[in-house]
């Protein structure tokens, strides 16, 4: 028995969450009595393959094929399903991200077996199979039973730490049964080059409608550029077309998880709290002393954005050098 | 071409939320239902795309799987605009059941797009869209941000972490579609309420299906401390204070 994580990369290199997906597998398994196999699918060196037994993967299973550069739901879902059964898998875990939330129900159907998506840890229990996961978008928290043999599990991203557990792992190729070409064709692909990616930094930098305009973003964007930091935006901002969609963090956004979330003019609706709360530390910045960001906030300043942030600025470049 | 669209029937995304029988259900005491956000977005696109003439779009249907509380939601939506409405008369358990549900309804009268949103706001399952196109065997796109016509083909935008992709896939085929796909959501306009009430509305009986997920307990979050604040005329304390004492800079 085994469980199967599938272990997601970009151009050749494993996104974080993978190692976070391995390291989660390698303490359940643990306490399972089971072995992990990591599954990665499209073209990954060896020495990056090698890399998922630092953290606890037995045996790396690598679907190589140049059709396989595109993710096709269907065509994944067959892969991931067929490697499971081999593995003879009790577990399928992937992340609750864009390409964990497409193929994890698909793959759940097609195994039989229940969902449980968005986990934020190790189940409570294993017989019942418990697990716990927010909802309400962060509002509310709860306890799940998984009634089927095998379980289908997402991973929220940065809920799980890192942790090295290195093994002698073997690489093998596997080769499915299901064809490797999808139906749906790929025209075309726009790479926000440069940028740190929202849902996998471990620093954002947001900012609203206390910004004024548009062209206030500057400072915004010099932060973020100081912290390695990505940058966000509540719904008001996105929604005036101030700055783009994918921005838009809170509950119909997206949904983060950062070390640190800096919030800049941004009162705090609940909306956008629902989105953000699960960041393990929130510094508010707004005029209004009685915005509700405070609530929610670990430090606040009581002052204006566009004042606060060169000083802020100064301050953290002081401290670096 | 048919287009449907699943809907979720959720509480107002500003509802407080609280939990009954010491905490097993959701006290639904004042609670105002609402369309689920994301399925309202991709109900209005589906009404613009419908609305475009040279789109050869015939009609767009809503679904929703409930008892007969949830017939607001889906008159709400024919107000905005959907032609008719279906409700499949169940309390569904799960999104395993909605899922098992609409896809029955599906195979006995095919659709060539089926939108879904994202994920609940409530559970947050994110699982009925792809769940759906597995029972079919249909291919689906998800995180479509972006979907419209090129000549006589759809063509889709997928956000994935880091870009965007385009996509063009042939019909039927489920899109489960995000924040993007439309610039607001529609509100129903006087004229649309009166028409909505003459609209067909079909219950159907559930099949059945296998329930795999049981949420046993729920929980709400513990207090936070109260913030920290910091003088603004000295930022460098907050810098302070992030290095040495939360430590995440």
């Amino acid at each position: 028995m085994a469980i199967l994580v599938y272990t997601e990369n970009w151009d050749g290199a494993f996104k974080k969450v993978s190692f976070e997906l391995i390291s989660f597998a390698s303490k359940l398994a643990e306490v399972m009595g089971d072995t992990v196999t990591a599954l990665s699918i499209g073209q990954v060196p060896e020495n990056e393959l090698s890399r998922l037994g630092n953290y606890g993967a037995h045996k790396i299973l690598k679907v190589e094929s140049e059709d396989l550069t595109v993710v096709d739901n269907q065509v994944y879902t067959k892969i991931i399903a067929e490697a499971a059964s081999k593995e003879d898998a009790k577990v399928v875990l992937l992340a609750h991200n864009n390409v964990g939330k497409a193929l994890a129900p698909r793959i759940a159907v097609r195994l039989k077996a229940g969902i449980g998506s968005g986990l934020t840890g190790l189940p409570e229990n294993l017989d019942p199979f418990i697990t716990s996961k927010k909802i309400f978008s962060g509002k509310a928290g709860s306890a799940i039973e998984i009634k089927t043999p095998v379980k289908v599990l997402t991973l929220s991203q940065n809920s799980f730490e890192v942790t090295e557990n290195k093994l002698d792992s073997k690489i093998e190729t596997f080769v499915p049964e299901a064809p490797t070409k999808g139906v749906t064709s790929r025209l075309n692909m726009e790479k926000q080059s440069g940028k740190i990616i929202l849902t996998d930094a471990d620093v954002v930098v947001s900012a609203g409608r206390g910004m004024k305009s548009p062209d206030n973003w500057g400072p915004i964007e010099e932060l973020a550029d100081l912290l390695g930091a990505a940058t966000a935006c509540s719904r008001p901002v996105s929604d005036e077309g101030w700055r783009p969609h994918n921005e838009h963090t809170g509950q119909t956004g997206k949904i983060i998880a950062p070390n640190l979330y800096f919030a800049f003019g941004i009162s705090g609706a609940i909306q956008h709290l629902a989105g953000v709360s699960s960041s393990k530390c929130i510094v508010a910045v707004n005029t209004d002393p009685d915005a509700p960001i405070f609530e929610a906030a670990d430090y606040g300043i009581v002052g204006d954005a566009m004042k606060v942030l060169p000083e802020l600025i100064s301050a953290i470049r002081q401290v670096k050098s | 071409m048919k287009i449907l669209v699943c809907l979720g029937h959720v509480p107002d995304t500003t509802t407080k939320v609280k939990f009954v029988e010491n905490s097993t259900k959701f006290d639904q005491t004042g609670v105002q239902w609402v369309i689920n956000p994301w399925d309202e977005l991709a109900l209005t696109r589906a009404l613009e795309i419908k609305e475009d003439t040279g789109n050869p779009v015939n009609s767009v249907t809503v679904i929703t799987v409930g008892d007969i509380s949830v017939e607001p939601t889906i008159r709400k939506a024919l107000a905005i605009g959907a032609d008719n409405g279906i409700r499949i008369d169940m309390q569904p358990a799960d999104s395993g059941v909605v899922a098992a549900q609409i896809a029955e309804v599906i195979k006995s009268d095919p659709y060539d797009l089926i939108l879904c949103g994202i994920e609940s706001s409530d559970y947050n399952g994110a699982a009925v869209g792809g769940m759906l196109a597995e029972h079919l065997d249909y291919p689906s796109v998800s995180a479509v941000s972006s979907i419209k016509y090129e000549g006589d083909t759809l063509e889709l935008n997928r956000e994935f972490d880091g870009g965007f992709e385009t996509f063009t896939c042939p019909t039927p085929f489920v899109a489960v579609v995000q924040k993007g796909i439309t610039k607001e959501p529609r509100i129903p306009a006087m004229r649309g309420i009166m028409m909505a009430r003459k609209k067909p509305l079909a219950v159907v009986n559930p099949i059945n299906s296998e329930v795999l997920t049981e949420f046993l307990k729920f929980t709400l979050p513990e207090a936070k401390p109260p913030c920290k604040m910091v003088d603004p005329e000295n930022v460098g304390e907050l810098v302070n204070l992030l290095r040495n004492e939360a430590k995440v800079l």
